[in-house]
């Protein structure tokens, strides 16, 4: 099944209803489906296998996503925020292709062999163009959806693919048709490039829920705009939202719609959800976890689960507020031993494997599924006795000290508690007589000691867990989509502590 | 007939579209209305009519599945008609809608 069907059903259904909104103006479903076909007319025109998206945020974002399905040509939005050579060099990567890219990026990926450039305000006119609009196209033949560029936080930016048959297998076993009521509006602030941006897009078409976009992420705007707009749901990695707080108390505005916030894409700090439900007591919260390689959420902490343990004595229960809830009933999720086969009981940390029809588990030119159809995620967690999953971060990311396993989350966790501690990074040093040892990076207010920091974790975790080396700084380094970016530090680390 | 996933079929005697989420295992007649389904760019024949056994209606975004055969799929156009596989009706299958996470 393809993902343009989505926006075709809506179109059908609930044409007249507002889909995609920015400040410049909205679109309806109807109207939305009928430009996205002039677009497609466009594409198929044109030389090009890929449809390549460099730009902001907006209505264009989901036209030439759906557009690029209706010609049969996979739809790869890159990251607008990479330096110039490594942004060209992924769009060579791409060729031959089409870029609908903004006005002040087309300018940086100019002269690319193999690539034909056109503005975003050049496939707007041509959406609207009598003729594109009245072209008959033949029935898209590809299987790719999507092309999403990791992050590359570890080397070269890997092209994970995304066939259609996974994104629909997830929209429709996961969002009811036409659910959302036609006062329903989501803000999107997530970047195109993300999957969270792509799934957003699919979702929200399928649910007839309105999105809002902005244009990229800020503070004020976000809460700016969340009011303007009656935004009732919003998804925000975990970096926004605290800095969403912060702008909801400087600007003294509150968000009576808001019904319903969603997080993901990285470890949310439990002081940090603690706060959000505190301040907004009536929004839903959701903790979504997922990847790229599955076509977005994978496993959901849902809104009774966050009141639950926001409330409960039990600490079993409490900790959940730090679990990313249960595995979707539409997939297997395993936890397995370091050989790959064996399967952990409860409690026991190992990595997350995942099963289903949304699992893509594939690299261009590579499949990474298992025979039987299995994915590794190399990401490190554990399940408690009721199926809740704890993710500890990337497999490279858990520290080994002495044949324990220490997940840095949890140490930052605790660190983060401490009221001089502003941002934490945890992550493992090489150490002669453990193998490795934990080791932090800090943002602090004021100075404080290492005696003191060392004392705090102990006395809530336990020494084996507690840093010996420490480093303050007056930033930590994070990408563009606000994971945090412990390799680095970890090798910035190993040098110094390598030179002395 | 030869049913592939992600393609799409029109009822014959009415409105009534649906797409294929999971094809069947095996060969299979696909109805609705009490008549085969057509290819959704093909001509439908004409002078069918509905049959009362098969008249239950179909929804668009709903899911609809066949144990036997293992076929699922989902309405793409509204109709009158209710679908069939092998002359078995269909069962709409639960949606398990999950809090919004995207």
């Amino acid at each position: 099944m393809q993902t343009q069907l989505l926006l075709e059903l809506s179109a059908e259904a609930i044409g007249e209803r507002q889909a995609y909104k920015t400040v410049e103006g909205g679109l309806s479903y109807a109207q939305a489906y009928q430009r996205a076909k002039a677009g497609a007319a466009y594409f198929h025109k044109r030389q090009g296998d890929t449809v390549v998206f460099l730009g902001h945020n907006g209505p264009a974002f989901p036209l030439a996503l759906f557009a690029a399905g209706l010609a049969g040509k996979p739809f790869a939005p890159l990251n607008y925020r990479l330096a110039d050579t490594d942004l060209r060099k992924l769009v060579a990567r791409t060729a031959p292709s089409i870029v609908v890219a903004d006005g002040d990026m087309a300018s940086r990926v100019h002269g690319v062999e193999g690539v034909t450039i056109i503005t975003r305000e050049a496939f707007e006119a041509a959406c609207e163009d009598e003729d594109n609009r009245d072209a008959t196209l033949p029935e898209a033949e590809q299987d790719i959806a999507v092309l999403l560029f990791t992050s590359g936080t570890t080397g070269d930016p890997k092209a994970a693919v995304l066939r259609h048959g996974n994104l629909t297998s997830y929209v429709i076993s996961t969002v009811e048709f036409m659910a959302a009521g036609e006062d329903e509006c989501a803000l999107v602030s997530v970047p195109p490039y993300h999957i969270a941006g792509i799934s957003a897009v699919l979702t929200g078409t399928y649910s007839g829920r309105r999105i809002a976009y902005l244009h990229s992420f800020a503070p004020d705007a976000w809460v700016l705009l969340a009011h303007a707009e009656k935004v009732t749901h919003a998804m925000v990695v975990p970096t926004m939202l605290s800095r969403i707080l912060d702008a909801m108390e400087a600007l003294d505005v509150e968000l009576p719609h808001l019904r319903a916030l969603s997080y993901g894409g990285g470890r949310m700090p439990q002081s940090v959800i603690e706060r959000a439900m505190r301040k907004l007591p009536n929004v839903d919260f959701v903790n979504a976890y997922g990847l790229t390689e599955t076509s977005s959420t994978i496993a959901v902490l849902g809104p009774d689960d966050h009141r639950a343990a926001f409330s409960s004595d039990d600490p079993n229960v409490r900790a959940r507020l730090g679990s990313v809830g249960r595995p979707l009933p539409t997939l297997e999720l395993e936890i397995r031993a370091p050989d790959g086969k064996t399967v952990l009981g409860a409690r026991e940390s190992g990595e997350i494997y995942v099963r289903g029809d949304q699992v893509a588990g594939e690299y261009l030119h590579k499949k990474m599924l298992s025979d039987d159809g299995w994915f590794a995620t190399n990401d490190a967690g554990w399940v408690d006795e009721e199926g809740y999953l704890f993710v500890e971060g990337r497999l490279d990311d858990v520290i080994v000290r002495g044949g324990e396993n220490i997940s840095p989350g949890e140490v930052e966790d605790v660190l983060r508690l401490h009221p001089q501690v502003r941002d934490v990074a945890v992550y493992g040093l090489p150490d002669d007589g453990w193998g490795e040892k934990v080791a932090c990076s800090l943002v602090c207010e004021g100075a404080p000691c290492t005696d003191e920091l060392a004392e705090w974790v102990k006395a809530r975790l336990r020494s084996t867990k507690t840093p010996e080396a420490w480093d303050f700084r007056d930033e930590l380094p994070y990408n563009e989509t606000g994971k945090l970016l412990r390799r680095v530090l970890k090798d910035e680390m190993s040098k110094t502590v390598a030179a002395i | 007939m030869q049913v592939k996933p992600g393609s799409r079929w029109k009822s014959a005697v009415d409105t009534t579209e649906v797409v294929i989420v999971r094809p069947p295992k095996g060969d299979v007649s696909l109805e609705c209305g009490g008549h085969p389904m057509v290819a959704a760019g093909d001509e439908a024949p004409a002078g069918l009519v509905l049959s009362a056994d098969f008249s239950a209606g179909t929804s668009v975004g709903k899911r609809y599945v066949d144990e036997e055969s293992g076929i699922e799929l989902l309405g793409a156009k509204a109709g009158q008609s209710s679908l069939a596989v092998d002359g078995r009706p269909v069962t709409l299958k639960d949606a398990k809608p999950l809090p919004a996470s995207d």
